[in-house]
């Protein structure tokens, strides 16, 4: 994902002379080609985050488009409230990337796994976010975040994602894309466990079951009608994000739903139960750990196949 | 205290196993654990009053590393002064392990947990005011980065600690001269350092993080100034011990192979 981000960003650089990038002393092997293709909009302000959104936004609304590049909780939590108050108080054009989504640095311990991320950038006015699938959804999550004319945050895993869309996908800000139709059962998914959810519908579908696949890349605004279509279509929605369960996709998902009084359908979040992990290992040990591995999935999954009808 | 061969002997064993967890493990920040391996060694050899048997003795010196990511040496430390067992290390990173990439409390001997830069001194204030209303005797170490010091936090907690006279608490920073993406000169510079310290109201030190003597006569001497609090800008290289890690900016990233481990421990065994 880190890839497809900085290629996209080269690109979209060379196309628009406003598109700024600003890191705060992270990104080696990533940040380079950027730096020394436009080193008059590349800025390296430190290991100082208050300060980088503060400065970012300065750029923004002197005409800049700043993209800002960091890993783990650093951009976000680090520098919450000018974040809040400078860059969405404003609607400066500042996009935020993370790098590092949910269990990415496992092993580096509690300080650098990202999973409240999404509830917290959602609750901020004017804050679009985003988690892409895969690397083609990277690609245009990019693009869309680049010509989205306020507040971004872009969420993004590691390096290395295997693609799960196999033709060209359509990505629209806003929209949940299909990647798979399916009439008994809705996975909804953000972010790199696209991968997994789709592996769970593949395995699921030779038991029979029929599962839709939606990649809800963006978290907000949450595209609604989409979960108020599935569950008028399918008999169960399943939600997948490696997150908290408190105040991420689940979240939003569960809002729509308790909100419509037409829809009858079984819900079910699976992310991670709110409190810190008591171990650390590497991302895929602690999806497991969390219920997160296609395993997982599938044993959190039998109740709710059990009440559907065939 | 230890003798400077035992000082020395001690520090050798931090760089052996922090070599070897990070070989291990295939993890990173081998570079910052290797420049304040002395540090530690002088530190953990007789300054710190702490009881390896008892880590939460309620009188023990609080000592905070503030720089999360130099976790395999405070590790190494722990254990070679007898926190916990040196077999505990292989755990270092591993799934299901407790001894994470970043420093954590839930190992014993570990006072705070830290990962991001920028949180230690100001927990060390409130160790040290927590300690002078009470009428202890405890002292608060905190050990930081220069990098760390792009932060705003660690200034505000800079002017907190002379303002309320702390000088139970002393501050020292292992000044590398490198940090993430490059020379801590061409990314923020720090310098005047010593002035900027001394200039917010502390009783500034700097020595040779490298020179066991000059370590410890700065650690024992402490507060500097009655009154003031203390600071120690230890000069220092960044993977130091092996050459080929020694002022790399790539060490910062890289883990050694099994061709690198050797040839590192090598040089360890061959350093005097
Ligand atoms: C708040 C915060 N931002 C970013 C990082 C990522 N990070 C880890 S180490 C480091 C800098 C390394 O240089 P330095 O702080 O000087 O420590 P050294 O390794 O040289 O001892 C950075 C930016 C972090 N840990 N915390």
């Amino acid at each position: 994902m880190r890839i497809a981000f900085f290629r996209t960003l080269l690109e979209l650089a060379e196309q628009d002379k406003r598109i700024h990038l600003v890191v705060g002393d992270l990104g080696f092997g990533a940040v380079e080609p950027f730096a020394e293709r436009y080193p008059d909009r590349f800025l390296n302000v430190g290991v100082a985050e208050q300060n980088m959104i503060g400065i970012a936004t300065g750029l923004a609304l002197s005409g800049k488009i700043v993209f800002v590049y960091s890993i783990s909780n650093f951009p976000t939590l680090r520098c919450l409230e000018q974040i809040r108050n400078d860059i969405c108080y404003h609607r400066a054009s500042v996009k935020i990337v993370a790098s590092g989504g949910g269990f990415v640095y496992g092993a580096l311990g509690m300080s650098h796994h990202v999973t409240e991320d999404i509830a917290v950038m959602r609750a901020l006015p004017e804050m679009v976010v985003v988690a892409p699938g895969d690397p083609s959804e990277v690609e245009l999550a990019t693009r869309a975040v680049a010509s989205h004319s306020g507040p971004c945050y872009l969420r993004l895993g590691r390096t290395g994602e295997a693609r799960v869309h196999q033709k060209n996908v359509s990505f629209q800000l806003g929209k949940a894309t299909l990647v798979r139709s399916g009439k008994d059962v809705t996975l909804i998914s953000t972010g790199a466990l696209l991968e997994t959810a789709f592996q769970v519908a593949e395995e699921l579908e030779e038991q029979g079951v029929e599962v839709r696949v939606l990649s809800m890349h963006t978290l907000k605004p949450l595209d609604s009608e989409a979960v108020l279509v599935a569950a008028r279509e399918t008999q169960a929605i399943v939600t997948l994000e490696e997150h908290s369960l408190i105040g991420g996709l689940g979240s939003a998902v569960a809002e729509v739903l308790a909100e419509s009084s037409e829809v009858q359908v079984s819900f079910k979040r699976l992310g991670i139960p709110s409190g810190f992990s008591s171990c650390v290992g590497d991302q895929e040990y602690l999806r497991a750990v969390h219920g997160l591995s296609k395993n997982g999935i599938m044993q959190s999954l039998r109740p709710i196949l059990s009440l559907i009808e065939r | 205290m230890r003798s400077f061969k035992q000082l020395s002997s001690l520090a050798k064993k931090i760089r052996t196993h922090v070599l070897k967890m990070t070989h291990r493990a295939k993890s990173a920040h081998v570079g910052t654990s290797l420049s304040m391996a002395d540090l530690l060694a002088v530190l953990y050899g007789g300054i710190l009053r702490v009881r390896p048997k008892e880590p939460d003795w309620p009188e023990r010196d609080r000592f905070i590393l503030s720089k999360g990511h130099g976790c395999a040496g405070l590790y190494a430390a722990l254990a070679e002064v007898g926190f916990f067992p040196l077999s505990w290390l292989e755990e270092f990173y591993q799934n299901g392990s407790i001894l994470a990439g970043h420093i954590t409390h839930y190992v014993p001997g570990v006072e705070a947990s830290t990962g991001s830069l920028g949180h230690g001194l100001s927990i060390a204030c409130g160790m040290a005011l927590a300690g002078r209303r009470e009428g202890k005797s405890y002292r608060v170490f905190t050990l930081m980065s220069d990098g760390e010091c792009d932060e705003g936090s660690v200034w505000e907690a800079a002017l907190f600690v002379p303002h309320h006279k702390l000088d139970n608490l002393i501050a020292i920073v292992d000044y590398n001269k490198i940090q993430s993406l490059g020379t801590v000169k061409d990314v923020l510079d720090l310098d005047p350092f010593a002035a900027k310290w001394k200039a917010f109201g502390w009783a500034v030190r700097e020595i040779d993080g490298h020179d066991y003597k000059a370590i410890e006569d700065a650690l024992k001497n402490i507060p500097f100034e009655s009154g003031k609090p203390s600071c120690v800008i230890a000069h220092t290289v960044k993977g130091k011990g092996v050459h080929f890690m020694e002022n790399s900016l790539l060490w910062h990233y890289r883990s050694p192979n099994a061709e690198e481990l050797e040839c590192a421990l090598k040089e360890l065994e061959e350093a005097l």
